[in-house]
């Protein structure tokens, strides 16, 4: 039988940033499994993006606060690895593109991580192609950031990522500047990365009508602390997740209506069609 | 009023347009969504409401002023902007600063001033933080800050680009009120999102771009009927429209939002008893 791996793991984990008392993080127990693609939701302020920055080690590297426990990440201490040595583990891909793009090309800017790690010139080549073609972006190789669209933009940074071929993607709102035809396609893009190469995915995401169908686990963060954690389809059930700041799917939100009105399913359905035919096959039979 | 009409635009140095023959009249107290691929030229036309780019042919009349004729500052007063990325807009030291920054420009009262931003502070509940950096605050917080500020200022249209982002549910909930209670006060609001649950539950009229091109504008329900010119603008359906797709006849029309989904569906099954 294949055995699982942790490959992150929080311990006992609290965390508050120099200058404030709050606490961001409150005791955080977590473990998430290598292959796992992690839907990671909660209001606005909640914590989301601080628990993020403690797994590529920004946090205590770069942000320096009161760091209390441990996170392992591949079975090693965030603390005790520089914040290089935990790029080449975890990719992140930025909120705003902006803050990830500084090269003059894309095609500079996508290779930059290559060449400081110090691939050969045929592996920075081939990654290069592979993810102009996988993101779409051949046409833009030779553009300089600032001819780009904010779109266009979020799809280099996610290349330069990408290309580096890290054992975990973490995804912060990947998808806000990308128009919904193109966030689809590139969720699924993820998640082939996910099924094809066992890569860990962690994505925040507020659209999560988008990941519904893709990701096997979520979790639910607010103010600081876990309040749910599990296999997706069992919490997205849960009612109370727009309280969290939770924007359940329409769907999602309909079944449970019906539910508290004694109408009861034989599944929970994450997408409209296959609840559309569970009707159907009620009313008319027809499957 | 503003009045586009047959406006082109290219950037300097560019050889190709990115606005081509674009024509419209939004009037006040509307709803107008507009939606398309990424490089469309949304942005790009929104721009042009407060004067902030002019057009290369063509014309942009607010209030029957022409854009290229008067300051962006003249215009801003009118049409707020919402820019995408809060990064575009937040400057200021504190929170209570950069929601006073243009009311002080505007050369408002210092107590109207003082009123206005505690209204706005409180209103996307961000009072608490009026003391600290902008810059401290989450992703969702700043973007909140930025309508915070335009609002304060109280002008007749308010441009949001892509106000859903990095906002969770009970935020659009907010947001969707603010627009609502705008509209009662005969202020436009437009929205350029790539949101479509959003767009969907605020029902506006909704235009569509494609390569600088206006390829539909029209009431939503209709413009999301039209699977060719939303494949072209890579748009996908709300939930709700795939909902009655998949169950018409079934249901007569599609819901417009999840209570009259829930009681349609009701009515539905519970017939069959």
């Amino acid at each position: 039988m294949e055995t699982l791996t942790e490959i992150i793991k929080f311990i006992n984990f609290s965390f508050s940033y120099s200058g404030s008392n709050a606490l961001i993080l409150k005791n955080i127990n977590l473990s998430i499994e290598e292959g796992d693609f992690v839907l990671l939701v909660g209001p606005s302020g909640c914590g989301k993006s601080t628990l993020l920055r403690c797994i590529n080690g920004l946090i205590p590297h770069l942000y320096s606060g009161v760091y209390e426990g441990e996170v392992i990440v591949d079975g090693e201490l965030v603390k005790n690895k520089s914040v290089n040595e935990l790029a080449t583990k975890v990719g992140f891909v930025f909120q705003n593109p902006e803050n990830q793009i500084f090269m003059f090309s894309v095609e500079k800017d996508i290779v930059f991580g290559l060449e400081n790690i110090g691939l050969d010139r045929n592996e920075i080549d081939s990654r290069l192609e592979w993810v102009l073609h996988a993101l779409g972006i051949e046409h833009l190789r030779y553009k300089p950031p600032y001819e780009l669209s904010d779109g266009q933009k979020q799809r280099v940074a996610i290349a330069g990522v990408l290309a580096m071929k890290p054992k975990i993607l973490i995804l912060d709102e990947p998808t806000s500047l990308l128009d919904p035809r193109t966030a689809l396609e590139f969720i699924l893009l993820i998640k082939e990365l996910n099924r094809k190469f066992g890569l860990t995915i962690i994505v925040v995401e507020h659209r999560i009508d988008l990941l519904t169908n893709v990701a096997n686990r979520m979790i639910v963060l607010d103010k600081g602390e876990i309040i749910f954690n599990g296999c997706l389809k069992e919490v997205i059930k849960n009612k109370n997740l727009n309280l969290y700041g939770v924007n359940v799917p329409p769907v999602i939100a309909l079944q449970n209506y019906l539910k508290d009105e004694g109408l009861i399913f034989n599944e929970f359905y994450l997408n409209v069609k296959d609840f559309s035919k569970e009707i159907k096959r009620r009313l008319i039979g027809i499957d | 009023m503003i009045e586009v009409e047959s406006l082109y635009f290219k950037y300097p140095l560019a050889n190709d347009y990115v606005l081509k023959n674009i024509s419209l009249k939004i009037g006040l107290g509307e709803v107008v969504g507009i939606m398309g691929g990424n490089g469309s030229g949304k942005t790009t036309l929104i721009k042009h409401f407060n004067g902030l780019l002019k057009p290369t042919k063509g014309f942009v009349k607010v209030f029957g002023k022409d854009t290229r004729k008067e300051s962006v500052a003249y215009f801003s007063k009118k049409v707020g902007l919402v820019f995408q990325n809060p990064g575009h807009q937040i400057f200021s030291d504190t929170v209570w600063n950069e929601v006073a920054f243009a009311l002080k420009n505007f050369g408002f009262e210092e107590e109207i001033i003082n009123k206005r931003v505690k209204w706005a502070l409180e209103f996307f509940n961000l009072i608490q933080y009026k003391d600290m950096s902008p810059l401290l605050l989450s992703g969702g917080e700043k973007k909140r800050l930025c309508l915070a500020s335009v609002l304060a200022w109280n002008p007749d249209f308010i441009i949001l680009d892509e106000p859903t982002v990095g906002q969770d549910f009970l935020q659009k909930e907010k947001l969707i009120e603010i627009i609502k209670m705008l509209v009662t006060q005969n202020k436009t609001v437009i929205v350029v999102s790539h949101d479509v649950e959003f767009i969907w539950l605020l029902q506006p009229r909704l235009i569509l771009i494609s390569n600088g091109i206006i390829v539909k504008d029209g009431d939503c329900r209709s413009v999301f009927k039209d699977d060719s010119v939303l494949e072209k603008c890579g748009i996908t359906k709300p939930q709700l429209v795939e909902l009655y797709e998949e169950l018409y006849p079934l249901i007569e029309r599609p819901p417009v939002d999840i209570v009259e989904a829930r009681s349609m569906m009701l009515k539905l099954l519970r017939g069959l008893k």
